[in-house]
């Protein structure tokens, strides 16, 4: 038995009854990646001396009867989640030499616990893509197909656990950068509602729309994860009160009567025919399930990627300041302050990056602001109310989590507009900052993995992982 | 709220509209280019500047698409939580990681962060 193709759920259970060790699955993971990451690239850094060494302690924890779910199992970390004493490059050059001082909050509890991390995975640049082409350390291929993008911008967290190089991913999606890789890769990706776990040491993208969320092989891995990473903190104000159930236990309770809206205006779309069937398959079964099938309307959804590719490159401009050479990270060779700062930031980010950072700066400057960040914000709640008015009538939504399967490396990458539109199912969710999951729905007749992602409301992270568990089973 | 708003981008007055279009319907120079790279202090070749000017023209170019939008009268959502004001006490913290910290810095002096003067 390969232990590196193990779920969380049978992980947890093996290393419980003394089966084998976190040893044994680490040493089984590390043998993943050495096997298979210098195709796909979905590691930028793996500590090998230093995970077993992690296993070792974590081995110990659960010799003496303690530790919880997540005790002793390897994991990967998206390279733009700061962890503790662990390089942290952001897939950009000009943090290639960072070295946190500190873990985010998230990964903090998971390590707190004994969970073993093995690397820090390749992403699109501080988060700018939807290929994993945006990466100043080379681009991720899909598992499935290494001819295909793994998406982005978490394509080495989703291609990580796709290709069983780790038990789990921690990610971070700001408009699908978890869910259209872990559809594109064939695993389970959750996108948490805003506010409900903390950005605390996430790189930030977007204040606004930023969350972090795990990748995974089943639902229920995702709904283990959730319950330790979840919660308040002091560290990030944004962070909501409200407490959250045990998620894994909730997937049991009763789905008959559970509504369930198909919104027409994600399949107007010109999605791809056979996107649209493995959908439409997955709505089918879960009809014949005991749900309720409904179709609505969402009549703003044609505006949302307008909307995201303002409020995201103003935030993010804003953000991005703070990677200047001056304090930390890679600095440039200059004479003055204004050439320290502008050939750092040029050497350090990738065009993607830069794009960006202009688009914002624009849509930020005087003049402008109104025309722009203003507008975008007020369709924004435009949209957000679409979302609330639908969920008085149903209790969930289910849509493709991208109108395509993977397209080819080098197919899209020339063409920004082509890649901004890749989002265009998964960016009103994260707009209204709705809990949103991708769980894989079927494959192409070529083998590429589609995903399905299911919505629901604000705070209604359990009812969407006891909908997508249907699905995964 | 949005009941009360016109919906439309039909029901406003043929001035307001022409405005507002007038606006988005700009496409960016490359010396606009060259003002906002200055502003964002990113130092462009001339080719990035001319590659920029087209793909952010043709993304600038797409978002006309939210005039089609009324939103007379609707307030933005800057953050969905509906928090304000979510404070702690001022009270100063011993970090404990000076030393992790100057291991960062690209320049040293002294324990001294090193930079080019501000004011040269």
């Amino acid at each position: 038995m390969d232990l590196n193709t193990l779920s969380i759920k049978q992980a947890a259970d093996g290393l419980k009854k003394g089966k084998f060790t976190s040893v044994d699955l680490t040493e089984a993971c590390l043998k993943r990646i050495k096997l298979r990451n210098e195709e796909i690239n979905a590691f930028i850094t793996v500590r090998e001396e230093e995970a077993l060494e992690e296993a070792k302690k974590a081995d110990e924890i659960l010799q003496a009867g303690e530790g919880n779910v997540l005790t002793g199992l390897p994991f990967s970390v998206k390279d733009a989640i700061c962890t503790k004493g662990v390089r942290s490059t952001g897939s950009a050059k000009i943090l290639d030499n960072y070295v946190p001082p500190f873990d985010a909050t998230v990964i903090k509890k998971i390590r707190e616990v004994g969970g073993v991390l093995i690397g820090k995975t390749n992403c699109d640049a501080f988060g700018h893509g939807a290929s994993n082409e945006n990466s100043m350390y080379g681009p991720v291929r899909n598992p499935h197909d290494l001819l295909k993008v793994a998406g982005g911008s978490s394509g080495g967290a989703a291609a990580s656990v796709a290709d069983d190089m780790c038990i789990y991913a921690i990610a971070e999606d700001t408009g699908g950068s978890i869910r259209q890789p872990a559809s594109f890769c064939g695993v389970v990706g959750l996108r948490p509602s805003y506010g409900r776990n903390s950005r605390y040491g996430i790189m930030p993208m977007a204040s606004s729309l930023d969350t972090v969320g795990p990748i995974t092989k089943t639902v229920e891995d995702a709904a283990l994860v959730m319950e330790l990473i979840a919660g308040r903190d002091p560290l990030d104000a944004t962070t909501v009160a409200d407490k959250f159930p045990a998620y894994a236990k909730e997937l049991k309770k009763d789905i008959s009567g559970l509504k369930i809206g198909v919104p027409r205006e994600y399949f107007e779309i010109g999605t791809d025919a056979e996107v649209n069937e493995i959908t439409r398959k997955q709505i089918d079964k879960l009809s014949k399930m005991g749900c309720v099938i409904k179709e609505v309307s969402l009549p703003h959804t044609k505006y949302a990627i307008a909307a995201y590719y303002i409020i995201v490159p103003s935030e993010d401009s804003s953000n991005l300041g703070r990677l200047d050479g001056v304090r930390y990270g890679v600095r440039a060779k200059a004479d003055s302050l204004y050439d320290l700062y502008a050939k750092s930031r040029e050497q350090g980010f990738p065009e993607e990056v830069k794009r960006r950072i202009l688009i914002g700066t624009y849509a930020l400057s005087a003049g402008y602001y109104d025309a722009y960040y203003k507008k975008a914000q007020q369709v924004r709640t435009l949209i957000k109310q679409d979302f609330d008015e639908i969920f008085k009538e149903v209790d969930v939504l289910i849509t493709p989590t991208s109108p395509y399967p993977a397209f080819g490396l080098g197919e899209k990458a020339q063409d920004t507009l082509a890649l901004y539109l890749a989002d265009i199912m998964v960016s009103p969710a994260a707009v209204a900052g709705m809990p949103a999951i991708s769980v894989p729905g079927g494959n192409t007749a070529k083998g590429l993995p589609v995903g399905v992602q299911i919505i629901g409301p604000r705070l209604g992270e359990s009812l969407v992982l006891r909908v997508a568990n249907l699905i995964n089973k | 709220m949005i009941k009360n708003c016109p919906a439309t981008a039909g029901s406003r007055s043929r001035r307001e509209k022409f405005k507002i279009v007038n606006f988005l319907f700009m496409s960016i120079s490359v010396e606009e280019v060259k003002k906002i790279a200055r502003l964002a202090r990113i130092e462009l070749t001339p080719e990035e500047e001319k590659r920029h000017a087209e793909t952010i023209s043709a993304v600038l170019d797409y978002m006309k698409i939210l005039n089609e939008v009324g939103t007379t009268g609707v307030e933005p959502t800057f953050q969905v939580t509906g928090l304000q004001d979510v404070t702690r006490i001022d009270e100063a913290k011993d970090s404990q990681i000076v030393e992790e910290l100057i291991a960062q810095m690209p320049k040293v002096k002294e324990r001294e962060l090193e930079v080019p003067g501000v004011f040269e």
